[in-house]
């Protein structure tokens, strides 16, 4: 699993992938918390982190695709995947071996962004006055929420071999589980009784559960089985469809 | 280390890649696996290394059934896919270290060297693989798959696409590689079993059609001389067949004919006297004995490259 993990991390900044994805987060970030004024965290007059938080799920709708695509994807169309699957390892530690290594590029493009939060310490009135409990608890669900996306992006990659495909793929996926859920629940048939429930389907509810600061398990619990669900399909789909 | 392969049987949806192979191969001996395109050399091969599970049958390697125990398996063999997949945009040092990284190897970077140097990669051992020509790549492909030291070696076309030259490297390389280890290895091409194998599986359609050592294969299909006649102008064949120990004679062309004798007996001058007798005119006459090429086009009913 590790030596996996380790390729994958490699490959990232090797082929450019690695710096692309933080250089793109980064440089939009910047510009909508530093530079646009609409939303900028210099002309707010709070000293709030919120409109990182509220941008940078949309961000990842794109950027992790952008990461996971190739994982398996290209696995399939090289025909290294025969060369892996006969390798010591078995489908779970190469399937959580590449999962960890997008999850480790994510954790990487999230640090820098600290930046923000310090900064932000020493502009308030008084130096200091901030939410710190709200914003870990905010990394925290960003962090599971791009895992979530990457265990999704893992399992669109292994149902194809065309990389373009797996992104499409993801995107849908991700867009589905984060956004989905909140309008499948303005449906005539459940609003007013259901919408509550199928609202806590999608993962923008727990996202800013998270968010508030106050970690609930019941969020955490949903975004590691999401993840883990994702994972056991991907594991399935490399040992049932592809190898038969 | 033993290879033993029990009513081994495909079924891919209706159809049946392969069909009931049995065979057995020890250590020190090499395998040829040969047979027409998509005969099911690849999906057997796929199956002894543990990639695809046999519909029927069973692969015990050292004692090992390989849908059991895939880990020991895996540690066990060495294994060159079809086609040589490989990551091109790795350095050859790079791409060796992690393969090793998947085995319980000491000193990773002095065995990948020591594989480099004894695979004869060394003038190349600094670039990208995608900068390699074919011949080198395939080098690399074997290179993975010794570098743990296997015991048993599977290599699945190892010399598709190579320049002559290349071709002889490359099998002498695999020729000093069966002598410590059980080597199976499949092609298309006969001169390879010729040269390389001990012993011969020829498959078609997934059925197996022969499973003997090279000699035991050629000695048994040399039961036939083949005599090919060319004449200028019209001849009587009737007159031909009744010549001593011909046993029959096929017309090839409408000036050719084959004649088909016991090994050892030379019918040659014999037809010279006769067409003499009957005033024909001999412009060819060539007396061969039976290849493996025709060996095989005689067990698989197809063309060969």
């Amino acid at each position: 699993m590790w030596v996996i993990y380790k390729k994958e991390l490699t490959t990232f900044f090797n082929n450019l992938t690695g710096y692309l994805v933080l250089g793109v987060f980064l440089t939009v970030m910047g510009l909508f918390l530093f530079v646009f004024p609409e939303t900028s965290l210099l002309e707010s007059n709070f000293a709030s982190l919120e409109p990182f938080f509220e941008m940078a799920p949309s961000l990842f709708l794109f950027l992790v695709p952008a990461i996971t695509m190739r994982l398996l994807a290209e696995e399939r169309q090289l025909g290294t995947l025969a060369l892996l699957l006969t390798k010591p390892i078995d489908e779970m530690g190469l399937v959580i071996g590449k999962f960890l290594a997008a999850v480790s590029l994510l954790f990487l493009a999230l640090v820098p962004t600290l930046f923000y939060y310090i900064t932000l310490y020493f502009l308030g009135s008084p130096v200091g006055n901030l939410d710190t409990g709200a914003i870990m608890g905010s990394y925290l669900g960003l962090l599971l929420l791009g895992s979530a996306f990457a265990s999704i992006g893992m399992l669109a990659s292994s149902l194809t071999e065309s990389q373009i495909v797996a992104f499409v793929l993801a995107v849908t996926g991700c867009f589905l589980f984060f956004y989905g859920f909140y309008f499948l629940s303005g449906l005539p048939v459940f609003f007013g009784k259901w919408d509550a429930l199928v609202q806590q389907f999608g993962m923008d509810y727990h996202y800013h559960a998270l968010s508030k600061g106050a970690p609930d398990t019941r969020d955490l619990i949903y975004f590691l089985s999401v993840i883990a669900i994702f994972l056991l399909i991907t594991r399935f789909v490399l040992q049932y469809r592809i190898r038969s | 280390m033993s290879v033993r392969v029990e009513g081994l049987t495909k079924i891919y949806g209706e159809q049946k890649a392969i069909d009931k192979l049995s065979f057995q191969v020890e250590k020190g001996q090499i395998l040829g696996f040969l047979g027409p395109n998509g005969a099911g050399k690849s999906t057997t091969m796929k199956i002894l290394t543990g990639y695809l599970p046999p519909t029927e049958g069973s692969v015990e390697i050292g004692g090992f059934d390989v849908q059991a125990n895939p880990k020991e398996i895996r540690r066990l063999i060495g294994y060159l896919p079809e086609n040589n997949p490989l990551y091109g945009d790795l350095y050859i040092k790079e791409y060796l270290l992690f393969v090793a990284g998947f085995y319980p190897i000491k000193n990773p970077s002095a065995r990948v060297s020591e594989v480099i140097d004894l695979i004869g990669l060394t003038p190349e051992k600094h670039k990208k693989i995608s900068a390699l020509s074919k011949g080198y790549k395939q080098r690399v492909g074997l290179a993975q798959a010794i570098i743990h030291d296997p015991q048993v070696l599977i290599l699945d076309e190892p010399t598709t696409g190579l320049d002559p030259n290349q071709l002889v490297e490359i099998r002498s390389l695999i020729k000093a590689l069966g002598k410590e280890k059980t080597l199976i290895f499949s092609t298309h091409i006969m001169q390879e079993v010729t040269a390389l194998c001990d012993r011969v599986l020829i498959i078609k359609d997934g059925k197996m059609q022969a499973n003997d050592t090279l000699q035991n294969l050629q000695s048994t299909f040399q039961g036939e001389w083949v005599t090919t006649v060319t004449f200028q102008g019209p001849f009587t064949l009737e007159h031909f067949k009744k010549i001593k120990d011909v046993q029959r004679i096929r017309q090839i062309h409408a000036d050719t004919i084959q004649v088909i004798t016991a090994p050892g007996i030379d019918v040659r001058p014999l037809i010279f006297k006769q067409a003499v007798k009957d005033d024909n005119i001999i412009i060819g006459m060539q007396q061969d004995r039976r290849s493996v090429e025709e060996i095989f086009q005689k067990l698989t009913g197809s063309d060969i490259q």
